[in-house]
């Protein structure tokens, strides 16, 4: 490894604009004669929308214009797709019902979007907002999933509440095999509703240009190109040759900024209508109503186990809330990347799960951090750990029994997915030790004389990442492939740019990207520069979540260097006068094998574009290159996490004293960025276990709206980690990279159940409910003393 | 409307607000000081955090015209052209920041914290930065950033001496 090729942890390019305050994320933009947008959103979570009167407020001061569902509609305009279609068991089409951009005849959840006001400055948006008068007439609610379920239960789509009843595995295998069991254990639970609540609000500039004819959206966006296609062909039904997308800095995504939402189409279109461009900032109390919101699922899981403690048969039940319309990628969120992840690290030969999916007077639910990953994992795990108690059986043991054994991948489970490589003995053993496993009786002890109740968790978890590939997500129902491009540019005196279809919004590719460059062409990256995030610049891209970035995106990367590299042997061998293989590329120069004789990557790449002795009948002038990588299955992390708590009776407070983290993410290019990526991953796993949830009321008003009372992690919260990796090379990209961006928040939330419940075994405890509040903690504690004392 | 004159980052300033503009307001949208960020509406994240004489404050909650004649540093007066602040570089070294966007707030908090106390333990900079909220690090770097930065800076004062 090169002091900053791969492997190296080399400090970021990108920090100096970010330390200094010179970042430059959508709010920060601002177009000449910019307007400001103000949305009125629904107060109720359903009603049906009467007269909506707009004449005072298009009298109030500063007022440039207001528009509802019906001008939407008016101009042809389409409602917000879907992205990816799921199936029900019996073949037939899933529910898809319309998602208007503002909402047309009903709204269906606080927050829903019913008007625009456009004007001089945010205030006076907002302050003429007020005078709008909406003749709304409220409806029943449905306000959970049980209430979506009970007969004559309001409907939230004319279709009723079910999108969709879907199933994968086995069934009749499955029930035969719980026939066979010695033991079953069994659990019910709750993967808790989360709000992804990146740091930098949602945010949206459209600017139409007259004179071109042109629309320039500016967008807190994960995936600007998806953007386009989806608002260009859906939504406005423009070209996309009229559309730009741009994602500069984005201030943190998590999912929450993949989708296409209302306000970028909304802004887009009316800059065209009033002439002008608009911006539109959300405030926090807004984008915890219009954000897509995280998890939300209800389980019900069994495993069937033979006398060894061997898992023979697994039986999921699962009710997954999409909130009140289909968010982009929500269908394939409790199906694809959930279900598909029951396996774990473990050989159950068979497994049947049934997912339904269900509409509810709520926001909608898509992708967060780990995306049905989590919820697979903490069902699995959590249940696991029933598995051992059922069995009178060590939490270690059960697992190592049941682990896909090293020597058995390529494996292919029960569920879909085949694991290309993977090493759980290793990584759990390396955690046991860092997480001093063994030494756990002693320190429980000496918290019991402090009359603390102290706990370990154990979570030996699995993910797919990478996503995806375009073949395997179509036949899923992903209505388009997930493949990922790069074009590099070498400039003539030599420095780089790497356009790039992923978006930066915290990962660092500025600086891993340029170390996989500088890796190849032996140049240093301040040579190199990432640029991303703009579709006129950029031929094409899918953008960034699943942690896709380095596995497809840096292979696409690795691809187009190979060309580069191809060409610059051929410009080099005509320099040297030599046959192009013979030659070498040896730390930053091309070298005639076996001689002295060289040319310096600069010097080839300035024979590419000022060619006077060039061999331009056989090489086009230039040094530019484009490869598209579309990967052949996804990619596999997996590992353990350990996690250590003490729970003060007198309180039902849970501190997390000890948490450690051994994570297999393939190869790793910079260190430090992967530690950092862990660490985020594991405040947000944590902060989902102990502390964060989203409540509504039975009005499906929305309790939780706010920092006031939706509870952030903050640094007091969270203890410091112990993170290690372990490498199995993944098998099918020539990086070897498995990604781990999502890692930190799969593997923790069942590592700090397991503890909360250990340390709470005693007393009678065998499950509980995200988050581990202390409210919950002390009235279950206190539950069991009222028991014991009876 | 009123006029507030101050001072922001060593520079002599004055415009017209409103008597609701607030400081962050003013920084952003009127002294293109973009660096200075919103995260909330409630006071409770801390990506607005400016020093005011000295001391950090939260800028999304103080009125713009409270601010008349005061001294005030923004995440854009911390680094001496292109040298980061010790406080800076330490964010740098130990990887203190993912999406930049709490970090601004983070280093003028930080930097507060270090000038009240060079040596400030884990616990301590854990509880004082109970203000300012990240979703991207987990805050494990951001802590030995902020020690390590503590030091670095009562280092450069000492040899300033
Ligand atoms: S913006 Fe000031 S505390 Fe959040
Ligand atoms: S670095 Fe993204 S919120 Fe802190």
């Amino acid at each position: 490894m090169g002091a900053e090729g791969i492997g190296a942890a080399v400090r970021r390019k990108e920090d100096f604009r970010f330390l200094t305050g010179r970042g430059n994320y959508t709010d920060d933009i601002n177009r000449p004669g910019q307007t400001h947008a103000y949305f009125l959103r629904s107060q109720v979570a359903h009603a049906t929308i009467g007269n909506i009167d707009t004449a005072k407020a298009a009298k109030a001061p500063g007022v440039v214009a207001i528009f509802t569902g019906a001008d939407f509609a008016a101009d042809g305009k389409g409602g917000l797709p879907c992205g990816w279609l799921v199936k029900n068991k019996d073949g037939s089409p899933m529910q898809e019902p319309p998602h208007p951009v503002l909402a047309q005849g009903k709204v269906r959840h606080v927050g829903d979007p019913i008007a625009v006001v456009i004007a001089e400055t945010r205030e006076q948006a907002k302050d003429a907002a007020e005078l709008i008068d909406v003749q709304l007439t409220e409806l029943p609610v449905v306000g959970t999933m049980a209430d979506a379920v009970k007969p004559g239960a309001a409907k939230v789509h004319d279709g009723g509440n079910v999108c969709y009843d879907w199933h994968i595995g086995d069934k009749d295998a499955c029930d035969a095999a719980f026939k066979k069991a010695f033991k079953v254990a069994k659990l019910d639970l709750v993967n808790n509703r989360l709000i992804p609540n990146a740091m930098e609000p949602r945010a949206a500039i459209g600017d139409f240009d007259r004179a071109t004819g042109e629309y320039t959206l500016y967008t807190t966006s994960q995936n600007p190109h998806v953007i386009r296609l989806l608002m260009g062909a859906f939504v406005l039904q423009i070209p996309e040759s009229r559309l730009r997308v741009v994602a500069p800095d984005v201030g943190g995504g998590f999912g929450s900024k993949i989708f296409h939402y209302a306000e970028e189409a909304t802004v887009t279109w009316a800059s065209a209508k009033v002439g002008r461009p608009i911006k539109w900032t959300c405030d926090r109390a807004e984008s915890f109503m219009s954000d897509a919101h995280g998890r939300d699922h209800v389980s019900h899981a069994e495993m069937a186990m033979d006398k060894d403690g061997k898992f023979l048969a697994l039986r999921v039940k699962t009710d997954a809330n999409m909130g009140a319309y289909l968010s982009t990628f929500a269908p394939a969120v409790p199906t694809y990347l959930y279900a598909t992840l029951l396996a774990g690290t473990y050989t159950t030969p068979v497994i049947y799960a049934e997912v339904r999916a269900l509409f509810t007077n709520t926001v909608p639910v898509d992708a967060y951090r780990g995306a049905g990953r989590p919820e697979a994992t903490f069902l699995l795990e959590r249940l696991v750990d029933n598995c051992a108690a059922e069995m009178g059986m060590d939490r270690v043991e059960i697992r190592k029994r049941n682990f896909i054994p090293a020597d058995a991948f390529p494996y292919q489970t029960p569920v879909a997915l085949q694991y290309d490589s993977g090493d759980y003995q290793a990584t759990l053993a390396s955690a046991l030790k860092i997480a001093d496993w063994a030494g756990f009786e002693a320190r429980r002890v000496a918290a019991a004389k402090k009359g603390k109740l102290r706990g370990i968790g154990i979570s030996t978890y699995l993910e797919a990442c990478g996503i995806a590939p375009s073949a395997v997500v179509g036949s899923l129902g992903a209505r388009a492939g997930l493949y990922e491009c790069a074009n590099i540019r070498v400039h003539p005196t030599g420095s780089v740019t790497v356009f790039t279809g992923c978006h930066s919004h915290g990962q660092g590719h500025e600086t891993t990207y340029a170390q996989l460059v500088a890796d190849r062409l032996g140049i240093s990256i301040d040579q190199i520069e990432v640029s991303h995030g703009d579709t006129n610049k950029i031929p094409f891209g899918m953008g960034t979540y699943g942690s896709r970035s380095l596995a497809v995106g840096g292979t696409a990367i690795v691809k187009a260097l190979d060309k580069i590299v191809d060409k610059a042997k051929k410009i080099a061998a005509h320099l040297l006068e030599a046959s192009p293989a013979d030659i070498e590329l040896k730390d930053g120069k091309f070298v005639v094998a076996g001689t002295d004789k060289a040319k310096a990557f600069g010097e080839i790449s300035l024979a590419a574009y000022v060619p006077h002795n060039y061999p331009i009948d056989t090489v086009e002038p230039g040094l530019e290159e484009t490869a598209f990588y579309d990967p052949k299955n996804f990619t596999f992390p997996g590992g353990c996490h350990i996690c250590e708590v003490e729970i003060d009776p007198d309180t039902g407070v849970t501190k997390v004293v000890k948490f450690t983290a051994v994570d297999d993410v393939g190869r790793v290019v910079n260190p430090m960025i992967v530690e950092g990526q862990v660490h985020g991953g594991l405040a947000q796993g944590i902060g989902q276990a102990l502390l964060e949830t989203c409540v509504y009321d039975e009005n499906g008003q929305l309790r939780s709206g706010s920092y006031m009372d939706y509870t952030m992690p903050r640094a007091d919260d969270l203890p410091s980690f112990d993170v290690a990796t372990q490498s199995t090379l993944c098998t099918h990209n020539p990086l070897g990279v498995k990604g781990v961006g999502e890692v930190g928040a799969i593997g923790s939330p069942p590592a700090v159940i397991n503890a909360v419940v250990d340390a709470l075994r005693e007393t009678g405890v065998r499950h509980i409910d995200m988050p581990a509040t202390p409210s919950k903690i002390w009235a279950l504690l206190n539950s069991g003393r009222r028991a014991a004392a009876e | 409307m009123p006029k507030v004159s101050l001072t922001v980052n060593g520079r002599a300033v004055s415009a017209d607000v409103e008597g609701r503009t607030l400081l962050v307001q003013l920084l952003r949208e009127k002294l293109g000081l973009t660096g200075t960020h919103v995260g909330c509406d409630t006071s409770q994240c801390g990506a607005c955090v400016v020093h005011i004489d000295g001391k950090s404050v939260k800028s999304c909650t103080y009125l713009a015209v409270a601010a008349e004649g005061a001294n005030v540093t923004t995440i854009e007066g911390l680094a001496n052209g292109n040298e980061l602040h010790p406080m800076q570089a330490a964010f740098k070294e130990h990887h203190g920041l993912q999406c930049g966007f709490c970090t601004p707030g983070m280093v003028m908090s930080a930097v507060d914290l270090a000038k009240r106390n060079s040596n400030p333990s884990e616990h301590e900079v854990r509880e004082w930065l109970e203000g300012n909220i990240c979703r991207c690090t987990g805050y494990h770097n951001i802590v030995k950033a902020v020690q390590a930065g503590a030091k670095a800076m009562a280092g450069a004062k000492a040899a300033a001496d």
